[in-house]
């Protein structure tokens, strides 16, 4: 028992670890390039404000029968898992740009700076504690919503709880529930951690 | 004259918004003057400033500056041309004295050595000792300590052409009339042109080599300080006035 859940425990956290590396690698950019751009940044909220709200079973299930992302297994799982992860890394990012002090920007812009030195130099570092914050909330999101993947094959803690539900046995569902409510706990506490230090740096 | 400004703006206008904010105000800066761009909110002082810059675009006339058209000056090059400072300094939160006086230095790819030489002199030519101050960050200042270091970092690549927006605004009235006078004292030792808005009128004559009174985007009024105690347009009384009674 203890070496199963050590190694779904290991899944699950590899389901999350590469979730949050592509919603961050999607987001960030998308969010840069929509700070400037207050059209397109309407479109692109309302889309990942539907993803979000879309229930994530019923998510999974669409994503089933879809060729290239969909079918059984790990890639399905993480598709659905990047879609919820998304919304707040990139609002978060959002925010962190577009909240920059108006007096600061205009600065940068006549000090001379070209958009790419402010946007590396200024806006990011100045968004930095509100990227983290949006990173640490899709983590946290992601941990409890990945124990799903196991209805698809995808893995991980769930897969505990998906079968002590079925057999009607209160201690295998814990055995899931447990280690990623714990999870979720050490990595709030962490990204918080880092939180705090960014903005006070 | 003409041919001797720093900086000559002519016949400009600017719509913002679909709203006219300048009328075609013509305005020359020769070296090592002063003009105060003195009026009201809203008389477009703070427009025509960010024009020159190219902060704010214009819709008609010219800017030169150091004999070229704005057209032909890139515009990241000519604002390094220019020391821009704003009402609550406009510092970057996230950098020490040191890192936001260098900045402009560092952009022109100045040698470490030099630049932090070059802070130096600047902390001390304000008033602020570089050995207390250089590692500060902006929150650990007092206003009038962030106002300095802003002005530190407009002088530090040494520009012709100061451009400074209402710069001691936010100031008690104490620091601000000890930054005025270490201002002017500062131009007289650098001999540096300046661009300056207000609303104040006793800061306008107290700074103005000359002054341009704006209202509704147009100058009403362009002479010395001497000269603008007898001026007898309805804005410049008004202003006036608001002297008196003060």
């Amino acid at each position: 028992m203890i070496g199963e859940i050590l190694s779904l425990s290991l899944e699950h956290l590899e389901l999350v670890v590469i979730t949050l590396a592509v919603a961050a690698m999607v987001a960030i950019p998308a969010a840069v390039w929509l700070a400037r751009r207050p059209g397109p940044r309407r479109y692109a909220m309302g889309f990942a404000n539907i993803a979000q709200t879309i229930p994530s079973l019923a998510l999974f299930g669409f994503l089933l029968p879809l060729p290239l992302i969909g079918g059984i297994g790990k890639q399905t799982a993480i598709v659905a898992l990047c879609l919820y992860a998304l919304l707040p890394i990139l609002r978060n990012t959002l925010v962190g740009i577009l909240g920059v002090d108006a007096g600061v920007r205009e600065s940068a812009v006549a000090m001379g700076m070209t958009p790419r030195q402010i946007l590396i130099e200024v806006e990011l570092p100045l968004a930095m504690p509100s990227i983290v914050a949006g990173l640490r909330i899709a983590t946290v999101a992601t941990i409890g919503t990945a124990t799903i993947a196991a209805a698809i094959g995808g893995g991980g803690l769930g897969v505990f709880i998906f079968r002590g539900i079925s057999m009607v046995d209160t201690r295998t569902v814990l055995a899931g529930a447990v280690p990623a409510a714990l999870m979720a706990l050490v990595a709030d506490e962490a990204l918080e951690w880092m939180e705090r230090r960014l903005s006070r740096a | 004259m003409a041919s001797a400004a720093l900086l000559e703006i002519r016949d400009v206008s600017c719509e913002l918004g679909g709203r006219t904010v300048l009328r075609g105000v013509s305005l020359s800066v020769a070296e090592g003057e002063t003009v105060v761009l003195l009026g009201r909110s809203g008389s477009g002082k703070t427009t025509l400033l960010k024009t020159v810059n190219a902060l704010v675009a214009t819709s008609g006339g010219e800017i030169r500056f150091e004999g070229k058209s704005a057209s032909e000056w890139d515009a990241i090059q000519l604002r390094r041309r220019m020391g821009y400072v704003i009402q609550d300094a406009g510092l970057f939160p996230h950098w020490t004295v040191e890192r936001n006086v260098g900045l402009v230095p560092r952009l022109a790819g100045w040698p470490e050595e030099r630049i932090r030489a070059r802070v130096e002199e600047l902390l001390g030519m304000v008033g602020l000792a570089p050995a207390d101050f250089r590692a500060r960050y902006p929150r650990q200042l007092s206003g009038g300590q962030r106002q300095r270091v802003g002005i530190a970092r407009a002088l530090a690549a040494d520009p012709p052409l100061l451009l400074l927006d209402e710069p001691f605004a936010a100031l008690d009235p104490i620091t601000r009339y000890d930054l005025q006078r270490q201002f002017l004292e500062l131009r007289r030792s650098v001999r540096k042109a300046a661009l300056f808005v207000t609303h104040d009128v006793r800061e306008a004559l107290m700074m103005g080599s000359r002054i341009a009174l704006l209202a509704e985007g147009r100058i009403d009024t362009l002479t010395t300080p001497e000269e603008f105690v007898k001026v007898e347009s309805n804005e410049a009384r008004a202003f006036r006035a608001a002297l008196e009674t003060k």
